[in-house]
């Protein structure tokens, strides 16, 4: 890992050269809420905010995608699309929502590679913004991770005050800042120290806990206990949790056309929506409310942990911060641990 | 195999059979794929599905109901439901639709021989297990004993009659065929296909049952087949589920942890019984 030091005024002139080389999103103000947007020029981004309202991994799995072209009707005319393969740049992303990517990898690799994803997800260069102000829901620190982690980005910028410290994580890390080595200096001791300073702030300003520990077991044996149905009588169903998660990666397939052209599209669902199972005969294998919030919750700390391991929550807060009824799953979790059986 | 497994391959239908029609109308579509390589290339294994698509209407996924020993075609039989089935019902031969597949696990056919095999497929359900007959028929001395159970709505709803009837000839293939409510002429039994169940009651020894239907005709059957001293790796079911990849990647078709579409469709009920999930 290489160690470096970026003054602050230097960012305009670094985003500058990579724009040049790289079709860049980054952070911006966008009618008060910060979203990843492309940037042509450097004054733009906004790097004073706690997350953006959407994750960026809407850059990578977009919410409306077309996977081909095709003739409508029945003389099979397909048209293939070229996948874009620019080379990109994600400067600021969280590492909350860095570790979302890797989770959501696991998804769209596989047996069946998906290409749409794993073409923009091969060409895009991670830049990380350690996260020094924390939310009031964030608790990424519950799942062992730290809010300056450079674990999943190739690069990490953290704000130590005048200057960034910058981790260089790999040659897609290095051939990014190529020819730009003049705007940066190396590293010391004291700039070190100075980002275990930031880190221990910054943890220090989380307050927010959810115990995981067990929780895969736990939610085996209490899957018929009524809390579900006590969850989910707040619930409105408008899927903003899973629309706005990181780590949510359920799409619907649509054919889109005319009379005369069409294209078979992909767009985002959401297990919140009743018709999302729904079967063709009328049946539906969750026809409640309550079997539907049984399964986000299930889906992130018992179903994609049995098959992958890791919990497919990062803890960024979005489902808590945005739920217009304050279902708060750091309490739904809690409320897990505490039933009795 | 294809590199994007979300762009289908053409097969022009080659032929449609109306197994029932009315209401709830299933035709069965016999599909080539236009390229030679993909038409040599697409192998199954029955209870395998595939992807059909109606380019502007959408894609379903379908238990592919013909038998792997059947080359140079795939058939799916299709009751006329939703929107794409109901555009599906409106193709005719020479129209081409997209597939793509082959999809998901299959029954154990290997593991299976010789041993004895019971059928139970209640509606449209029988489409996979029509793969499954048609393919021990084709092996027959590979297998044991094979009783085929099979129960309608009504006569009208029996699909894959003419088949039934053949199969019926045969001295090596026992057939039990059953329709829910009493009618004019109908000579063979009268009831629910886990009642017609019982009454054959086939012995559990070497056995192995597979059944395919209605979620609801799939539980009582699963339980008197448990009554009959079937044990629970005994017996074989294949799930349907909304779907909309059939690659693992879309979410919907999840029971607990596993997907039907690429962990399943086929399970036992030893491995269903352990898996906590709607379905």
């Amino acid at each position: 890992m290489d160690k470096l030091i970026l003054p602050k005024d230097k960012i305009p002139g670094l985003i500058r050269g990579i724009i040049n080389k790289y079709q860049v999103y980054a952070p911006v103000n966008n009618d008060g809420i910060t979203l990843f947007r492309q940037i042509k020029d450097p004054s733009k981004i906004n790097l004073d905010f706690s997350n953006s309202k959407v994750p960026p991994k809407e850059l990578l799995f977009k919410q409306t995608e077309t996977l081909f072209k095709f003739i409508p009707g029945k003389s099979g005319k397909i048209n293939p699309i070229d996948i874009p393969d620019e080379k990109t740049v994600i400067f600021g992303i969280r590492p909350c929502d860095a570790k979302s990517l890797a989770i959501l990898d696991n998804i769209f690799k596989g047996d069946y590679e998906d290409p749409y994803y794993l073409t923009k997800r091969k060409n895009t260069v991670l830049v990380g913004l350690s996260c020094t102000q924390p939310d009031v829901n964030c608790f990424c620190t519950s799942f062992d991770d730290s809010p300056v982690s450079a674990e999943y980005v190739d690069v990490l910028f953290t704000d130590i005050g005048e200057k960034y410290y910058v981790e260089v994580k790999n040659d897609k890390g290095r051939q990014l800042i190529k020819n730009m080595n003049k705007l940066f200096t190396s590293a010391n001791e004291k700039d070190e120290k100075k980002k275990k300073e930031v880190e221990k702030k910054s943890v220090d300003i989380i307050t927010r806990h959810m115990s995981i520990d067990g929780v895969v077991d736990k939610l085996d044996k209490i899957f018929d206990n009524s809390l579900w149905k006590a969850i989910a009588t707040k619930c409105l169903g408008c899927g903003v949790c899973t629309y706005l998660c990181p780590t949510c990666h359920c799409f619907d397939i649509q054919d889109e056309n005319t009379l005369t052209e069409g294209a078979r599209v992909r767009v985002w669902d959401s297990c919140m929506n009743p018709e999302y199972t729904l079967h063709a005969s009328g049946y539906n294998p969750r026809p409640e409310r309550m079997n539907r919030v049984r399964n986000r919750v299930y889906h992130k700390y018992n179903y994609y942990p049995k098959n992958y391991d890791i919990v497919a929550c990062v803890g960024c807060g979005r489902c808590i911060e945005n739920c217009p009824v304050n279902i708060d799953i750091i309490d739904v979790i809690s409320q897990v641990k505490g039933v009795k059986h | 195999m294809n590199k994007n497994p979300y762009q289908p391959w053409l097969a022009t239908i080659d032929d449609t059979r109306e197994e029932v029609a009315g209401e709830r109308a299933i035709k069965t579509f016999k599909l080539v794929f236009q390229d030679e390589d993909v038409k040599k290339n697409f192998t199954f294994l029955p209870g395998q599905c595939a992807m059909v698509s109606l380019f502007g209407e959408g894609e379903c996924f379908f238990a592919i109901s013909s038998s792997p020993t059947q080359k140079d075609f795939i058939e799916v039989s299709v009751m006329k439901l939703g929107k794409v089935t109901s555009a599906l019902h409106d193709c005719e031969p020479g129209d081409i639709l997209g597939v793509r597949g082959p999809y998901g696990n299959s029954f154990d056919v290997d593991v299976w021989q010789g041993k004895n095999l019971v059928f139970i497929g209640g509606g449209i359900g029988q489409a996979p297990l029509r793969s499954l007959i048609n393919y021990v028929v084709d092996n027959r001395e590979k297998y044991g004993n094979l009783d085929v159970i099979y129960g309608a709505r009504s006569s009208k709803d029996i699909s894959y009659k003419k088949e039934f009837a053949e199969l019926e000839k045969r001295k090596d293939v026992n057939v039990h065929l059953s329709i829910d409510v009493e009618e004019d002429g109908w000579k063979k039994f009268v009831g629910f296909v886990p009642t017609n169940l019982l009454k054959v009651k086939p012995s559990p020894k070497n056995t192995i049952a597979v059944t395919c239907g209605p979620p609801i005709m799939i539980k009582f059957v699963i339980q008197n087949l448990l009554e009959l001293g079937f044990t629970e790796d005994q017996i074989f079911t294949t799930l349907e589920m909304r779907m909309k990849c059939g690659i693992g990647k879309c979410g919907r078709c999840n029971i607990g942890n596993l997907y039907v579409c690429k962990d399943g469709p086929v399970f036992s009920y030893k491995q269903l019984k352990n898996i906590q999930g709607e379905r």
